[in-house]
């Protein structure tokens, strides 16, 4: 069925005219693609206090996350990693909003959010724990006030309610973050999540990141309508802001954050971007999308926007430029040096925390296993790299 | 002691619960001023505010779903499904998200997340309100899943599933609900027989008779019959489902060599299977003859005219009975 040109019904609608995600003059933009600074009446507001420093430090952040995500990549090639969800080209909608929260705010993400995990001062290590099959979970969400990224599209999104409703219930002013994608806005869970959330005024913001690929659908499958429109059927109000200007999404997401910290209820936050790699190092974009379209998102980079803004401001030195990229080069060998020497699990590890109370049933299989395991004398010799015997 | 039906001794334990840990929220459909399609939440909402006894809107994964949020912050929910066939729709958040969160997280998130399904037929409904849906549960690790089969352990065991650091779901026999017992109130229920551990109910030599639930009464009645034929039935109410408490049962079985195990859900791959395997492996050479099953048929619930003839009653568990001893019965001349 096609989805390109007519809408249901095979009646051609003003809205399939357009390709959702496209900007237009309902983008809310601070800075333009060349750099360009451009004034906003009411957003401005909420990065009025951004200084020069802090520009560079979002730089720099948006900088080390890409440089985490080519390692990654690299480590995967080089067969460290059984897989990798790259996030380049999102960088500014990750480090924009990521760097809006407080830390007592609660993230529950989707795989991609390795930026906001490196806002939320995620170790290097944790990071990839997940994706080197040593483990099911990377950190201890507490930690960093982050839950253990989703892999089942839009479920994290009723956990943040949740999440809200208890910090409701407990009187307090923290807000749950919830990221997902364009994909997750066709799941039930979403659509549950924000009638829950709108229904009982939760201090929840979705924030989606439509960066028009969920794996080789295009977002024209899952919508004929701005994704932002969708949130106001629910009666939550909705914000749509070019997902490649950090302040933009910055702006965007503190005026959420502000709103749901009042009591003000729920935001849905729309942040148009484009995912530049594949959806994992396992994917091929080359057999569903056009080049032409990635040149047309290359020229809208988030990171040469936000150098062409501190250029023209005259504080983008070769100074700080190589800084940058120093720091950048430590963080990648910090993580590789934490990638390759990661402890391998070991066999009986499996059994551990199903349960936080003995289990009868799970006890006898450990038993015997480790019986099994024990019977050729050295535990660690009875798996060979093909797996058990 | 008070003389409870199932449905207020379970409204009691909720209660207690509400009362001893300000963390215990109770989540659901109708739950509030409706005090839920059974009135088994009847008057907690009056008594504990909107905030702990919460009317949700109408969708079960958000339901379970929140509850898994709520668990993130620090709380203990309480969620009721309000019948057994309407918990497909949670299915995802509880086999994906509940039970497996705090293996995913290593050990530092808990999921305490009590979900209470009211189960089992008898009741004369249209489809989708009397299903046994227990098996689903008790194949996905990181769950425990109970059954209560009378009022003293409905009130003890919902107590106790509430405490327990991981998730429960707890299927309350709805044909149940109005049956009266006696239930001390008084009962610490960290004193009472622990969720996980079956019970022996009547002392017997010739079979062993492993019920649960709603087939708890009905497997008690069979014994009392079969007394009357000289035939003496040990009855084991087996309470948890995941994990199964073989010790009572392996006992049993080692003394009387036979044993019928009985369920109102389908027979393929329902728990009946696991415990005729689980003894097997376990009893084989105490065995006088092969385990037999007494349980519904592998059919969508039927309608509610013929659903006593889904429904293992007293008879067809004393054809099972009759089975396991050799005497002549329904199968007799059958092979295999």
């Amino acid at each position: 069925m096609s989805t390109d040109e007519t809408g249901p019904g095979g009646a051609k609608t003003p809205e399939s005219t357009k390709t959702p995600g496209e900007a237009g003059p309902d983008l809310l933009q601070l800075i333009t693609p060349s750099g360009e600074r451009i004034s906003h009446p009411e957003f401005d507001f909420w990065v009025r206090d951004i200084t020069d420093d802090q520009l560079c430090s979002l730089f720099e952040d948006m900088t080390v996350i890409r440089r985490i995500d080519v390692e990654a990549t690299a480590l995967q090639r080089q067969g460290e990693l059984a897989l990798w969800p790259p996030l380049l080209g999102q960088e500014a909608a990750q480090i924009g909003s990521g760097r809006a929260l407080r830390a007592d705010d609660f993230v529950f993400s989707s795989y991609r959010e390795n930026g906001v995990a490196y806002c939320r001062g995620v170790d290097l290590t944790d990071l990839l724990r997940v994706w080197r099959g040593n483990a099911s979970g990377g950190w201890d969400p507490y930690s960093i006030n982050m839950a253990t990224p989703q892999i089942i599209i839009g479920a994290q999104t009723l956990h943040a309610t949740g999440y809200a409703m208890g910090i409701q219930n407990d009187g307090a002013d923290a807000v749950a973050v919830t990221y997902f994608g364009d994909g997750a806005t066709s799941e039930g869970d979403l659509n549950e999540a924000m009638v829950f959330a709108a229904s009982f005024q939760a201090p929840v913001v979705f924030f989606c990141t439509n960066n028009h690929w969920a794996i080789s659908e295009p977002v024209r499958l899952q919508t004929h309508i701005q994704l932002a429109d969708r949130a106001t059927g629910f009666g939550i109000p909705s914000l749509r802001v070019d997902g490649n200007d950090v302040l933009a999404v910055m702006a965007a997401t503190r005026l959420a954050l502000d709103r749901a910290r009042r009591g003000g209820g729920p935001t849905f936050i729309e942040a148009v971007s484009y995912r530049m790699g594949p959806h994992t190092t396992a994917d091929d974009p080359t057999r569903y999308r056009d080049a032409n379209e990635l040149e047309d998102w290359a020229a809208k980079d988030p990171i040469s926007r936000l150098a062409g803004l501190l250029d023209r401001k005259g504080i983008l030195s070769a100074e700080l430029q190589q800084q940058v990229k120093d720091k950048a080069d430590a963080v990648a060998s910090e993580m590789r040096r934490g990638c390759t020497t990661m402890p391998d699990p070991q066999p009986m590890d499996i059994f551990k925390h199903v349960y936080s109370t003995p289990n009868s049933w799970l006890e006898r299989q450990q038993e015997h296993y480790a019986r099994y395991l024990a019977s050729f004398g050295d535990p660690d010799g009875a798996v060979s790299k093909e797996g058990a015997r | 002691m008070t003389q409870l039906t199932f449905a207020r001794a379970i409204n009691a334990g909720l209660r207690k619960s509400l009362e001893n840990d300000s963390k215990v929220v109770l989540l659901g459909e109708d739950i509030g001023a409706l005090g839920g399609v059974f009135r088994v939440t009847d008057g907690l909402q009056k008594d504990f505010g909107k905030h702990r006894v919460v009317d949700t809107p109408l969708a079960e994964s958000a339901i379970v779903g929140t509850a898994v949020g709520l668990a993130y912050r620090g709380y203990r929910p309480v969620v009721e499904i309000q019948f057994d066939g309407f918990i497909y729709p949670a299915f995802d958040q509880i086999v994906s998200q509940v039970a497996k969160l705090h293996y995913r997280t290593r050990g530092a998130v808990r999921m305490p997340i009590t979900i209470r399904v009211p189960f089992g037929g008898g009741i004369g409904s249209p489809e989708h309100h009397s299903e046994s849906p227990e098996a689903y549960f008790t194949h996905t690790s990181g769950l425990r899943v109970v059954t209560v089969a009378n009022p003293q352990d409905a009130y003890t065991v919902i107590q106790q599933a509430i405490a327990c650091d991981d998730p429960v779901l707890y299927f309350e026999p709805k044909r149940r609900y109005h049956d009266k017992g006696e239930v001390d109130e008084s009962m610490d229920p960290r004193s009472a027989l622990p969720m996980d551990k079956a019970r022996v109910l009547t002392d017997g030599s010739d079979v062993t008779l492993v019920a649960y639930g709603p087939l708890v009464k009905t497997a008690l009645d069979a014994a009392s019959a079969a007394a009357d034929e000289g035939i003496s039935i040990e009855v084991i109410d087996l309470r948890s489902l995941a994990p199964v408490d073989y010790e009572p049962v392996v006992a049993s079985v080692r003394k009387t060599g036979r044993l019928v195990v009985t369920h109102e859900a389908a027979q393929s791959g329902g728990l009946g299977a696991e415990v005729a395997a689980s003894i097997t492996e376990r009893c084989f050479y105490h065995l006088e003859a092969a385990p037999v099953r007494v349980t519904g048929f592998d059919i969508p619930y039927p309608y509610s005219k013929l659903e006593m003839h889904h429904l293992p009653g007293l008879d067809r568990i004393l054809d099972g009975v009759d089975r396991a001893l050799g005497r002549p019965n329904s199968l007799s001349g059958l092979e295999g």
